[in-house]
This record gives C-alpha cells, structure tokens and sequence, in this order.
C-alpha cells in the first residue's frame, strides 16, 4: 500500500476543488471508475424501485384501499418492474464486470475504453430519460404522465390510440437507449476477455467470472436486440403511422409478444449468470477448496444460454398456441432446469468437506443456493402449460420470479459487495452489520416471498390495485407487506454499513479473504493502471501457486 | 507488497490473442443480424396480411443492377484492404473511392424506387402492412449502408491526407467486414423481399 494506492484518486486523502473531481469522474474512461458508477447508479435506482414497490405493496395491504389512485398504482408496477430490471440489475452486473474481468484476467484495463463510457453514459441517460416522464410524459395531450402499461408494454395497449400522450415513448426510447449500451458494454467484454488475457492465461485457466460473463456477453448480443428491434416496430407504430402491432389493419399483437420474450426470457438468464459467476468466486474461497467441476461448470453455462435461447413461449400459454408449440415450450423449459441442476451441485461439492467460514459473503451465497433452488422448482412447477394456465397472472408467477430475481440475483449481488466491497474501497464492510443487514433480510424476504405464493393458488390475479375483502386474502397480503418493510430496513442496514464503513471500516490490504484471483495480487482500491508488470499465469489460482510454492496448482495441470 | 503484482516471472511463453477490434466487430455483427433477424421474420410474417393495396407483386421491381453493384462493392474494398497491407497507398485509395461510389449508386438506387413508391404507387409506411414492414426492412438496411458509406468516407478523407498506412491495415480491415455484412444482409433481404416476398 504505498505509492500505489495514491495514483487513484484517493478519497478524503487530498483535498481537491470538487468541480476538477466531478469532471474527473465525468470523463473516466477508467474500467475501475466506470464500474463503480454503474454500481452507484444501479444503488440509487435500487432505492427508487424499492420505493415504488413499498407503495405497491401499502396499497395492497387491505381490501379496498385507496393509498393511491388505480392510475398511479399501474404507473408504479411498470416503473417498479422497469426501473428493477434494467436500471438496477442490469448496470450493478455489468458494473461488477467491469470492475472485476480486466483486473481478475491480468489486463489494465477494457478493449475499448471510450466504448466503455460511451455505454455506461447511454444506460445513465436511459434511466434518466424513464424518469423523466414524471414531469414531461403528459406532453400535449393532458394524458398520463408515467408509463402505465406493464413492463411488457403488450399491444394494443401500447398503441397510440391506447396509450396517448408521451409515456409510453419515454418508455420506448429508454429502454432502446439502455439496450444499445449494454451492447456496447457486452461487445467490449468479449473483447476483453478474448483478446486482452495476461501470458498464460488461457481459457482453461481464466476465473468462471470471466468465463461465466463471456457467455452473459453472448447473450446480450443476442437476446436485448430482438427488444430493440422490437422497439423500433413500436417507434414506427406511434410515430409513423406504422401497423406491425395494429390489428385493425391486419398486423398482430400476437408477434409483440414473441418479440418481447424471445428478449424476456433469456434476459433472466443474462441477469443471473454473472450471479453464477459470483457464486463460483466466492463459495471455493469461503470453503477454502478449488470450485468442484471447472469444466463441467463451463459447459452448463453454455448449454443453458443455448436452451434459455428457446424457452421463450412459456410466458405465452395463454394465449391459445396450438398444442406442438405448448409441448415444446414445455419441455425446454423444463430441460433448462437440468444444466442449472448441475451448478447447484457443483457448489454443494465445492462446500462438501470443505473448512467453511461464515462470513457475511459465504452466507448471502448460501442464501442464495437455499431460495435459488426453490425459484428453480417453482419455475419447473410451471412450465406444465395446463398448470400454467391455472396460475399465469396470478399472484404465485410474481412470487416465482421474484424469488429469483430477489432470492437469487439480489442475495448474490449482496454476496459480491461484501466480498469485493474491501477490493474496491479499501476497507471492510463491517461484520456485525452485515450480520444484521443477512438475517434481516433473509426473515424479510421469507415473510413476503413465501407466503406470496399462497394468494397466487387461491386465485388473485396481479397488477390489481384492490381486491374484495376476503378474510384468507387480507390476511395474507397483510402478511406480505409487512415483510415487505422487514426488507425495506434491511436495506436501509445494508446502506449504513456502505457508508459507515467507506470512513470507519477496518483497513482491508490487499487480500483480506486469502484469495486466489489475481485482483487480490494488486493494492485496495487498485492502482490506475492495475498491474504495475502484466502477471503471468501458471494455473487456475495464480495466487493459491504465489502462496504455496511447495505446492503449486500448475503442478497437476 | 508489489512483488505479489507479478505473481509468476515464468518461462518467456509464446502469447498471441486475436485483435480486439475484429472481436469487437465481430460482436456488432452478431448484434446487429439478431436485429435483422427479427425485422425479416416480421417481414415474413405479415407476407399477404394486408388489409388493402398495393401488394408487393403491384409494386416491387427488382434492382437488379444496383444489387450488382452493392455486392460488387464487397469485392473492391476486400482488394482494396489487401493492397493497403502491402503498402500501396495509391491504390487502396483507388479502390477505397471505387467502393463508395458503389455504395453510393445503392443508396441512389434505393432512394429512387422508394421516390417512385411513394409518389407514383402511392404507397407509404403507413398504407398498409406491406408498406409498413417493407420500409423499416429496407430502410434498416439502407440506413446500415448510409453508416458504412459515413465511416468509408472518413478513411477516405484521411488517405486523401496521406494519413492512412500499412499500420492501419488491421483496422481497415475491421471495417471491411463491417461491409461485408452490410452486403451480406443486402442478400438476405433481396431475396426475402424480391423473391420470396413476390
């Protein structure tokens, strides 16, 4: 920690005019810089969606309330679901990613830099621009002001003559902004990681991160255009008087949803494989063993982003598709369970025998290892079209997904801030509070999830704003939001800690958790250029070969 | 502690990784044709689910020499990245405004049959399905080519300064394969549109 440390800019060390250290971080082109920004950015916006879902949630918490109006209560369940996939799951994954494959593959920084703040300023101004819609949606026309119309935007709802005014644009517009970001942002970790490895590391020794987001990347490419062609079909709709969606002229709402889901689905799975990969990084160090199954591990990732590529229709039984698409549908959707199945087993080996230690990392991983499971069987449950036609748009789809979304990638992203929290700042999340933040959360999330499930079975369809009073009903959705708070202090546990311990944490070195990537070879918060000499690598854990060089791990390669 | 930064001084290595911008345009060109891919399935889908005239049979006339043209551009930008790595200068240059004027005469092409589309057939984006799903095809395309011709013009002007060297081969290569693409999807949507969709 000496003069390396300094050539970041150090926070509260040197005093500088904040106007020279907002245009610093303004024009960074920096991998380090840019992914802490993402993660910013996806906090913020983690708060405002967990806002707009504790309102969801008041609404909800008896029958015939009117905490807010129906017209708001739509515009929160879009905002909430919009702002939580692509404002706050999108950018604090990619903003992970950023932060860690340059400095975990030996490289200083991304292929394309400029590409880099290029991306993560379309993302910025994307978020800004949905947000915006508050004040500017209403337009001309005295309409509504925030999109109301689902995160799904199905048509004709989104058509003009349905939605009028502007919201459902800013929407659009956002969401096709956002999308060319992350394609930028998946462009250049492919590059990354396939053209700017140090000397030996070759694929077969490159961490499952790296390798887990090259397949995330590969998803991106293919799975957020078919949203961004969609949007441009719904651009030409609004706009220019087009009717790929207009069924009064012969065009089909039908092929929206395709569209949107062939774009949905594998979406799940680009959100949840950089979860796979914190997995892989933070269970072997907290079991102190080598991830069980490396190249099976691989191999699962990639079988499940060419099976997540043809499972999309399961979101459209519904519908009414003929009876070979609903058998087919049904069967993918079910295999995709089996290379997910792998994974789980391949960390349960990883941790079997293993000397574990509980930190709040490791627990947050197993948390997620626990509710994952669950999410998947759920999801399993109803890939059976005809029992996905009883529950569709019921209460039990949105507790499945949120169980993984929430129970899955959240619990994971929880795991990787404490684990890479030292890394970035230089200090220590503090214990006890994560302790505290862990347990909060998990009692939180039980107490709402779980029994969520049990209104959906008993029929309460979602995106209601009230329901008649029913004594099984109230109950539980008083049961629900309650939990909801739980969480909502848990996170306000998880806030103090991240500001707390930015000033008072204890001081973390290098490697506080005995790491085995190269990211804890170099000084926390890293230098600016990383790597004073680029490293070369032997083996799967150059830092396990630094440390025990009686024993290394190249030995057995 | 910065003896840890170079964890293992080993063996000299042989170490050699693909150029990063052929990898990075290599995933536009995976982005892009999966955003191709679903404005021609969208094509294919609402063949002959117009409502009203004019169908595509009415209007459409093959462009056939302008087609010639386009693909023939692939062939002169691919010799004229050839010449460049070996050096000569004068003839990448040749080469280089050869394929811009090709790419041009497209682009006029199309700019002259959506002319007589809309003022001579009457029809427009908004007519119909036809007209709806034919122009943000064709225009998706056309705008890809006006993109490459913006980017080809600006190597252009600097050879024109005598800017543009042997050491910039890689990367005018990694345009070129930006307009192979481009050409590349001309093929898929000239037969999807001229043949298939008559």
């Amino acid at each position: 920690m000496s003069s390396d440390a300094m050539a970041i800019p150090a926070a509260g060390t040197v005093a500088r005019p904040w106007v020279e250290v907002l245009h610093e971080w303004v024009t960074t082109v920096d991998h380090k810089r840019l992914g802490i920004l993402y993660i910013v950015y996806a906090l913020i916006f983690l708060v405002v969606g967990g806002i707009e879902a504790t309102i969801i949630r008041i609404q909800l918490i008896r029958a015939h309330n009117d905490f807010v109006s129906p017209q708001v209560f739509n515009r929160m369940f879009t905002m909430h679901g919009t702002t939580m996939i692509f404002f706050v799951a999108m950018p604090v994954l990619f903003g992970f990613a950023n932060y860690l494959v340059p400095l975990m593959i030996g490289a200083r920084d991304m292929a394309f830099p400029r590409l880099n703040a290029f991306s993560f300023w379309l993302t910025a101004f994307g978020g800004l621009l949905l947000y915006f819609s508050f004040l500017g949606g209403s337009g001309l026309y005295g309409a509504g002001n925030a999109p109301d119309v689902g995160w799904w935007a199905y048509a004709p709802l989104a058509a003009k003559a349905f939605s009028p005014g502007h919201s459902s644009d800013y929407w659009t517009i956002a969401l096709l902004v956002s999308g060319f970001g992350s394609i930028g942002t998946a462009i250049n970790l492919i590059a990354t990681i396939l053209c700017m490895r140090c000397p030996g590391m070759t694929l077969n020794r490159m961490p499952l991160l790296a390798w887990l987001n090259l397949v995330m990347s590969g998803m991106v490419l293919i799975a957020i255009t078919p949203l961004s062609a969609a949007q441009i079909m719904l651009l030409i709709d609004r706009y220019l008087g087009g009717h790929f969606f207009d069924t009064q002229a012969g065009g089909s709402a039908t092929i929206w949803m395709h569209f949107f889901w062939i774009f949905g689905h594998p979406e799940v799975y680009v959100l949840i494989i950089p979860c796979f990969a914190f997995m892989s990084e933070i269970i072997p160090v907290f079991s102190r063993k080598p991830i069980f199954g490396y190249p099976v591990m691989v191999g699962a990732t990639v079988c499940i982003a060419f099976v997540s590529l043809s499972v999309w229709a399961h979101h459209m039984f519904t519908i009414g598709m003929n009876s070979y698409a609903n058998s087919f549908f049904a069967i993918t959707t079910m295999a995709v369970g089996v290379p997910t199945g792998i994974k789980i087993f391949n960390w349960l080996g990883t941790m079997w025998g293993g000397k574990i230690q509980f930190k709040t990392p490791m627990l947050f991983s197993i948390g997620f290892l626990f509710q994952f499971l669950i999410a998947g069987l759920t999801g399993i449950i109803m890939s059976a079209a005809p029992f996905d036609w009883q529950l569709s748009l019921s209460y039990f789809v949105v507790a499945h997904f949120h169980y993984v979304i929430v129970g899955g990638i959240l619990f994971a992203v929880f795991a990787a801030f404490y684990y890479w929290y030292p890394k970035i700042t230089g200090r220590m999340l503090s214990e006890k509070l994560g302790k505290l933040h862990f347990w909060l959360f998990l009692i939180g999330f039980h107490v709402t999830f779980d029994v969520m499930h049990i209104p959906g079975l008993l029929g309460m369809p979602r995106r209601i704003y009230t329901y008649e009073p029913r004594p099984s009903w109230e109950t539980l959705n008083l049961i629900v939001t309650i939990g909801a708070f739980i969480q909502g202090v848990a996170i306000l546990v998880f806030v103090t800690n991240l500001v707390l311990s930015y000033f008072k944490g204890a001081i973390a070195g290098n490697d506080p958790w005995d790491g085995w990537t190269l990211e804890w070879s170099v000084s926390s918060p890293p230098p600016a250029y990383n790597f004073a000499s680029i490293p070369v690598v032997a083996s799967r854990r150059p830092l396990w070969d630094l440390k025990h060089p009686e024993d290394p791990d190249s030995r057995y390669e | 502690m910065s003896a840890v930064t170079t964890p293992i001084s080993g063996s000299s290595l042989e170490w050699k990784l693909p150029y990063r911008g052929k990898v990075g345009m290599a995933g536009l060109i995976v982005a892009e044709s999966a955003i191709f891919t679903i404005f021609v399935v969208a094509y294919l889908f609402y063949l002959g689910k117009s409502l009203s005239g004019p169908t595509p049979r009415e209007v459409l006339e093959t462009p056939i020499f302008f087609t010639v043209c386009l693909l023939s551009s692939s062939l002169t930008i691919h010799l004229g990245s050839k010449e460049l790595a070996r050096g000569h200068r004068v003839m990448f240059r040749i080469f280089w405004s050869i394929t811009i004027v090709l790419g041009a005469l497209f682009l006029f092409g199309t700019a002259r049959e959506w002319h007589r589309m809309i003022y001579e057939r009457g029809l427009t984006i908004s007519t119909n399905l036809f007209g709806t799903t034919y122009y943000s095809l064709v225009g998706l395309h056309a705008t890809h080519v006006t993109a490459g011709l913006i980017m080809l013009g600006i190597v252009l002007l600097f050879s024109l300064a005598d800017r543009v060297g042997m050491e910039h081969a890689p990367r005018i290569e990694t345009l070129s394969m930006y307009w192979h693409f481009v050409d590349a999807v001309w093929v898929v949507v000239f037969t999807v549109v001229y043949v298939i969709g008559r």
